[in-house]
């Protein structure tokens, strides 16, 4: 197929960035996105121009590290990471822009590329259970029921991605971080600091620059591990109870 | 194949078969003696300790945050030690141990079912089909109990049962259920927890994080190790970065291949750098080719995706018995012009063979015209994987329960039904047993470098079992090293080391000339053409049959592809500032190294072991064959120097416990 793409080139952090448009031809349906990407990088690097920067790793849905706005919605069209989208589910002749995460507390590094040092920064706020190496009690020491450990893994999912702050009109991370507290509070293990985890956390949050939640709900339909939007009813009982009691 | 020569064209007379030397072999790896039971207490006991006092003026890097860097940086930094962690990606959480799918391995026996901590180091030394040091893996079964232990705490969500204890599977074909796992996302879900863990040591400050960080050389001071040479990809800055040890945790070297299921940008720079600095590299042959991955759809392929093997349990494996068939819809081709070839040859295992077993026999099949899919190159390179009979067996309801999660990743990916065709499948390189040579204390030729996880080469020996990996990058991070480490710390602090020493100046010139080096070369081809082209002559090579013809041929066609590289290789845009083609061309100009020195190591190992099949090497019936009497050593090789030929030092693997055998699945 061959399509028009528009895409958002910026030189650098405080250059001024644009749309430019490129043509791609003979695009095969079962190239990934980011493959199609690829494409267009050899042709412009054999006619000398410098290739567009996006990131990618894993490239297999699970890293976290890719994330484009794909005619402006996060990751595409499908529920699912950009690295997982597949030409498929594009038509010939269609016209596709492509840009970065949009969010002050993402800031573009070049092109596509963006800094999502502020979730490890939330995640350095309150994001783990304190246990040192070597004083861990018997694994079965503590059971966990079921439901719990479900629930538990289920918001655990999160992949880091950053598509719930792109998907969110206010650029809020609460999808993010109400992910990682329902995780951790679901479990035994992560009582103790239970209180201290979301006052912090939040804190972070809004220190970082993401917005606050609406309960608009694009963040939940755009996360590519479905993390369902009651992790953020979660977080906000949890950081009530925690203020009531003097967190 | 056109090369009858015996050398390459380009070789050096009076080296073994024109290509390597022989040095003195390695007599002591340092592992204690006694009863193999008591070594690694004896060894905890006899590391010096560090006074906690003294332990914040000792400092440590570490590159790589995957299980085995992640779980070290926040290990020491726990203790109190000052660690620099350095990873590429954008954030440590995003290492490729995340990408593990099946589970990890313990020796808890929770099944009451005869599991023990000899039976995995048992099952373990005979999976890496004998060669592994008994040491190194007693110790890794050994400390697999506390793994599980320590992620529970962190709050790692492991299947539980409906009492809430954990789950266990049988998995790879082990008799016993130790396997821990979190669907199929295992890895990922321990990796969390180890990141967990590290960036609470980072905002307690024991650990300083720089990610988007490329370590490019090592520096070595008068023989030891004492700091890195990094570039950073945001603002393109050669930084130093200096301490009292170094740590490489910095993963396999699969994608020399070019496709192989590792992540985009896994790469063999830093312990190639390492090694060019003296640290041997051992084993670089031993590759693990994994049997059920997605086929290769065409030119544009960029990766290969892995599906677990948990797939062979109830999938049947097939391709027409006719190369006319090949063609044709799988469901219109009738029962009796199939060949279930597993079950054929295997009878007793059928699909559920080995590894190595599985990939060479799809291998075969295409071979002889019989495979099926989409045409790349002269070949189809796919074989069927049929759930027909299991969803007639369980219903389709059962069979998603069980499978959904890779059969929908398999029909995002080809955009086939499998639930209505035969999925397709061909294996893909998954892992490397080979890396730096390390002795029991995980430390490398180089004094004060140490080397864990899929980095080094100590455990698996020729071929790894499933769910081991993880294993290994845990048991290295949170509970060995840290332990080894201090013992070789507990000889510092180190005479203060100025960014003007000569070696730290000479470390980071040498980076600077080569990042230039690679802009002004201004040739015609990109860095990724020169890398498919590296991978296609690794795969034909030294993928999963190996040849003494084959292998000279590959050697003289890497040679040409390094010398033409050097001269045309094409990277746009500066220095100093985010370049992913220069990126690449570092990573790729080092493959082009490693590969040759891969070819090697499988040129002179003429024996079939573990995911090494020398053609020359086999029985009557097509059997990989080993010989004891020659090969049961480690081959660890030293550089030889930019013009200079490979030394090999071998390393005698003696089995005091377990008994060397031929390995049977008929």
């Amino acid at each position: 197929m061959n399509l028009t793409l528009k895409i958002w080139r910026q030189a650098g952090p405080k250059a001024k960035g644009e749309m430019v448009t490129y043509p791609v031809t003979d695009i095969s349906e079962d190239m990934s996105f980011l493959e199609m990407l690829d494409v267009l990088n050899e042709q412009l690097n054999a006619r000398g121009e410098e290739p567009i920067a996006f990131d990618s790793d894993c490239r297999e849905g699970i890293c976290g590290m890719c994330g484009l706005m794909i005619s402006g919605k996060a990751h595409g069209p499908e529920v699912t990471t950009t690295c997982q989208l597949h030409m498929r589910s594009f038509s010939d002749g269609d016209e596709i822009t492509i840009e970065p995460w949009r969010a002050d507390a993402f800031p573009v590094i070049k092109d596509l590329v963006v800094d999502r040092g502020s979730f490890d920064r939330i995640i350095q706020a309150g994001g783990f259970i304190s246990a040192n190496t070597g004083s861990a009690p018997e694994a079965h020491s503590v059971p966990v029921p079921k439901p719990k450990a479900d629930r538990a893994f289920m918001a655990a999912a999160c992949i880091g991605c950053g598509a719930c702050v792109a998907a969110c009109p206010n650029a809020s991370g609460m999808l993010f971080m109400g992910a990682k507290i329902t995780h951790l509070g679901e479990l035994p293990q992560g009582q103790p600091e239970r209180d201290a985890r979301v006052v912090n956390m939040v804190s972070q949050h809004d220190h970082e620059g993401f917005g606050g939640c609406t309960n608009i709900g694009e963040c939940s339909s755009a996360c590519p591990k479905e993390i369902p939007l009651d992790v953020i009813n979660q977080l906000n009982k949890d950081l009530r109870g925690a203020l009531m009691r003097g967190e | 194949m056109t090369t009858t020569s015996t050398t390459p064209s380009s070789s050096v007379p009076g080296l073994v078969h024109g290509v390597y030397a022989e040095g003195e072999p390695i007599r002591d790896t340092k592992a204690p003696p006694g009863p193999i039971d008591r070594r690694w207490n004896t060894r905890k006991f006899e590391a010096s300790l560090v006074n906690p006092a003294n332990r914040r003026k000792l400092s440590v890097i570490i590159v790589g945050t995957g299980l085995a860097g992640g779980a070290a940086a926040a290990t020491l930094g726990e203790a109190g030690y000052q660690v620099k962690s350095f990873c590429y990606q954008d954030s440590p959480r995003r290492a490729h141990s995340i990408a593990a799918q099946g589970g990890i391995n313990a020796a808890k026996n929770y099944k009451e079912d005869g599991d023990s901590v000899y039976r995995l180091f048992y099952d373990t030394v005979k999976g890496g089909d004998y060669r592994s040091r008994e040491s190194n893996v007693y110790r890794l079964a050994e400390v697999s109990t506390n793994i599980i232990d320590q992620c529970v705490a962190q709050g790692v969500p492991f299947a539980r049962e409906y009492g809430g204890l954990l789950d266990n599977r049988s998995f790879g074909g082990v008799q016993v259920s130790r396997t821990f796992y979190a669907r199929g996302q295992t890895g990922q879900q321990l990796l969390i927890g180890a990141y967990q863990a590290l960036e609470r040591q980072v905002a307690a400050g024991t650990v300083e994080m720089f990610s988007r960080h490329e370590m490019l050389e090592v520096v070595v001071v008068d023989g030891k190790a004492r700091g890195i040479i990094a570039r950073d990809l945001v603002t393109g800055e050669i930084e130093t970065h200096l301490a009292d040890a170094v740590v490489l945790a910095s993963g396999g070297y699969g994608n020399v291949f070019y496709l192989s299921t590792n992540a985009m940008g896994s790469n063999v720079t830093a312990t190639w750098r390492a090694h060019r600095k003296g640290a041997h590299f051992a084993n670089p042959c031993y590759t693990q080719i994994h049997p059920t991955c997605i086929p290769v759809a065409g030119e544009h392929q960029s990766k290969l995706t892995l599906m677990s093997e948990s797939l062979r349990n109830d999938g049947r494996i097939w391709v027409p018995k006719n190369a006319a068939d090949c063609e044709k819809d799988p469901r219109e081709i009738p029962e009796e012009d199939r060949d279930y070839y597993l079950e054929r040859i295997y009878p007793s295992f059928g699909n559920l063979v080995p590894r190595d077993i599985a990939s060479r026999q799809a291998k075969n099949v295409c071979d002889e015209g019989r495979g099926v899919g989409p045409k790349v190159g002269d070949f189809r390179r796919g074989v069927y994987l049929d759930f027909t009979d299991a969803l007639k067996r369980m219903s389709a309801e059962a069979v998603a329960e069980k499978y959904g999660n890779l059969l929908d990743m398999y029909q995002r990916i080809t955009g086939e039904n499998p639930y209505e065709v035969p999925m397709r499948i061909y294996p893909a390189v998954h892992y490397t047993m080979g890396g730096l040579w390390v002795d029991y204390d995980l430390q490398s030729s180089i004094p004060g470098l140490f080397v864990t996880g899929e980095a080094n080469f100590s455990d698996h020996g020729a071929n790894r079992l499933g769910a081991s990996a993880l294993m290994q990058g845990l048991a290295d991070g949170y509970f060995v090293l840290p332990h080894t480490i201090r013992d070789y710390l507990a000889r510092g602090p180190f005479e203060k080391l100025e960014e003007s020493h000569e070696a730290v100046v000479e470390a980071r010139a040498s980076v600077d000339a080569r990042v230039q080096k690679f802009l002004s070369i201004k040739g015609d081809r990109s860095v990724d053409s020169f890398h498919k082209e590296l991978g296609n002559i690794m795969w034909e090579f030294c993928g999963m049959e190996r040849s003494e013809e084959g292998l000279l041929k590959a050697i003289d066609l890497i040679r040409g592809l390094r010398d033409e590289f050097w001269r045309n290789v094409k990277v746009l845009g500066a220095a100093d500032t985010l370049n992913q083609s220069l990126e690449k061309a570092g990573r790729v100009a080092d493959f082009l190294e490693l590969g040759e020195l891969m070819c090697i190591d499988a040129l002179h190992r003429r024996e079939s072991c573990g995911g090494h099949f020398r053609a020359e090497s086999q029985t009557e019936d097509g059997e990989a064959l080993r010989h004891d009497d020659e090969y049961a050593y480690v081959a660890a090789w030293e550089w030889g120097g930019q013009d200079g030929a490979p030394v090999l030092h071998k390393e005698d693997l003696v089995y005091e416990f377990v008994e060397m055998k031929q390995r049977s699945y008929k």
